[in-house]
């Protein structure tokens, strides 16, 4: 039998939807219990959202205030105590699982699965590589523990519908204080979460100002959507960094998927692979996103996106 | 003061259209553009910049992987390295092994930091940083956008799903580099004859005493991603709308 410790992200008290995501995942390798790990300050909320998600066999909580904060280098030598005895420990390919899971699996001596996109068996999975230009099929070896992230847009968030016990643990180990948290600013808190959002309307170069950046948000706000960027729009400073969409951004997996005035570099495009349905506006017919695009229209989004919008408040 | 550690890893270049073998056996690399991982070039440019503030006693480039790699480290040291080192591999390199490798060099070079990419763009991994600090039992700030020295601290601004997040760490320590910490510099022309005469040494995993390992993550094979068509052409706005109802998408 495997057991297979998923390790929960939360924020402000809830936690991220990346927790069922991983919990489905691990639910794919077949004959498996999965125990989910809630470290925190206070973790009782957070805990009960856990134990409510369905096929968990049960919740661990490791509450201590310095778990307050999500700091790898606090966090990773406890979830390493906890690791004897489970054969999967899995986290979110998120930048909060990104950054904790290589420093558990170091200290446990053993490599890394980063991304997994597919399970194929307990020791099989497929990831991408190369910008998601090819997909390898990779093996951990048997009778070691399998630490991975999971790529989350590949993955339903796991039913809810569960009412897993819930244990308080307390583990030995010695926690640094040479890494502290000083402050964390977001600048888009009131919007639609780019991860989860079923729509997307995303902004490239071609804004050419954060002002106009405003656009896509009357645009956005008009379908219910959380708004994205391209690099070249973050990198000139149209868009804040969280929006970025791509190899190095944001992977994402929307429903609907609007790049306005976005080229379509292969390192963009790999953020948007898995959008059911991709629309493309551009003013240059030979743009790269036209090939990936489901719905193109040539033209000039300073004139496009408004009347789309005019267009879709009307039918409201 | 110390020096300054810098990871440099030889990756096909960002700009190439990457192809899998027809057999799956990997990606086409014979003639294609081969570069330095664009984080690492990210992370040499900060190097550099403490130490022109005078903040550090010089940069050491280290590159594992293929005799080839020489190229890149020579591009580092003209970039402005002090010197550079080979770890000289056959056949891919995991982060395990390369973190077991940066370790090695730590011990010996004593450095108050240790700058790497955020990720490689070849495996996009996303590993060595972290694991590197968790054998060194050293903090980790992970996808700097922003680095101020104060001392004996750091206080470091991370690029992060909700935001951005401060945090403050003692030195030593391992920070990787996200795409905007800063805009690496040209080289010029004087500076690849400067780069001829900096040293640069070959070494392999046996002399440093890292073993070779036996028992990791195996790629079974390589596999071209699905893609997508091309799908309509509409010519306006209110056609565009159609079509996402159409789609069922509205
Ligand atoms: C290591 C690395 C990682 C990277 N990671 C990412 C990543 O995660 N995400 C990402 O997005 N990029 C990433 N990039 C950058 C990527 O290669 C491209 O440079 C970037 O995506 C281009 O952004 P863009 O499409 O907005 O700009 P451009 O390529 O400049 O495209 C602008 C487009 O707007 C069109 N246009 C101009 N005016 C108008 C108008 N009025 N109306 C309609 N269309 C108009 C133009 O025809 C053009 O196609 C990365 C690059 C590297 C090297
Ligand atoms: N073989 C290598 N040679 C030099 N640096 C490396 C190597 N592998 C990883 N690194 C460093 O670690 C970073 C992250 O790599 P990875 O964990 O493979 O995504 C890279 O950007 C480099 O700075």
């Amino acid at each position: 039998m495997n057991r297979a410790l998923v390790i929960a992200e939360h924020s402000l008290g809830k936690l991220n939807a990346s927790t069922a995501k991983c919990v489905s995942c691990v639910q794919g390798i077949g004959e498996v219990e999965i125990d989910i790990a809630v470290l925190a300050a206070d973790a009782g909320a957070l805990a009960a959202e856990a134990a409510a998600l369905g096929g968990v066999r049960r919740v661990l909580t490791l509450e201590r205030p310095e778990n307050v904060e999500a700091l790898a280098a606090v966090w990773a030598p406890q979830l390493a105590a906890l690791a004897g005895g489970y054969t999967h420990l899995f986290g979110p390919s998120t930048t909060f699982g990104k950054d904790l899971m290589p420093r558990i699996a170091a200290l446990l001596g053993v490599g890394q699965i980063s991304d997994v996109m597919a399970v194929d068996s307990a020791y099989r999975f497929r990831r991408p590589v190369y910008a998601s230009n090819a997909i390898i099929t990779v093996e951990a070896p048997a009778g070691s523990i399998v630490v991975a992230t999971v790529r989350t847009a590949s993955f339903q968030p796991a039913a809810g519908g569960g009412q897993a016990p819930i244990e308080a643990l307390a583990v030995t180990a010695t926690l640094p204080t040479h890494t502290r948290f000083v402050s964390r600013s977001a600048a888009n808190a009131d919007r639609p979460d780019l991860q989860t959002a079923a729509r997307v309307v995303s902004g490239g170069r071609a804004l050419a100002s954060a002002e106009n950046f405003k656009l896509l948000y009357q645009l956005a706000d008009a379908l219910g959507a959380a708004v994205g960027a391209s690099r070249a729009a973050v990198d000139a400073g149209y868009a804040a960094n969280e929006l970025q969409v791509g190899q190095t951004g944001k992977i994402i997996a929307p429903q609907l998927y609007m790049a306005l005035g976005i080229s379509g570099a292969i390192q963009h495009l790999t953020g948007i692979k898995d959008a059911r349905t991709i629309v493309a506006v551009n003013k240059d017919s030979e743009a790269p996103i036209f090939e990936v695009a489901d719905i193109g229209l040539v033209g000039d989004l300073f004139t496009i996106v408004p009347e789309l919008e005019r267009l879709i408040r009307a039918r409201q | 003061m110390s020096p300054i550690l810098v990871g440099i890893k030889r990756v096909i270049d960002y700009s190439v259209r990457v192809r899998v073998k027809p057999d799956g056996s990997g990606v086409v690399t014979d003639g294609v553009k081969m570069s330095i991982n664009p984080f690492d070039e990210i992370a040499l440019e900060e190097a550099l910049r403490i130490k022109e503030r005078n903040l550090a006693t010089e940069v050491i480039v280290i590159s594992i992987g293929a005799h080839e790699a020489q190229q890149q480290l020579r591009t580092a040291l003209a970039m402005g390295a002090d010197r550079a080192l080979l770890v000289q591999v056959d056949g891919p390199v995991e982060p395990l092994t390369a973190a077991q490798v940066f370790l090695k060099l730590v011990q010996k070079h004593q450095p108050q930091l240790v700058i790497l990419g955020k990720q490689a763009i070849d495996d996009d991994n996303g590993q060595t940083g972290q694991m590197l600090a968790a054998l060194w039992e050293r903090p980790q700030a992970t996808y700097a956008s922003k680095l101020e020295l104060d001392g004996a601290r750091a206080r470091v601004t991370r690029e992060v799903d909700a935001g951005l997040e401060t945090i403050e760490i003692d030195l030593p320590a391992v920070v990787t580099t996200d795409l905007r910490l800063n805009e690496p510099r040209y080289i010029k022309l004087p500076d690849i004859m400067k780069a001829k005469k900096k040293p640069l040494d070959v070494t392999t995993l046996a002399e440093l005493g890292v073993a070779t390992p036996t028992q990791g993550i195996r790629t079974l094979k390589f596999e071209a991603p699905p893609t997508r068509s091309r799908g309509v052409m509409v010519k306006d706005a209110a056609e565009l709308l159609a079509a996402l109802q159409q789609r069922g998408v509205l």
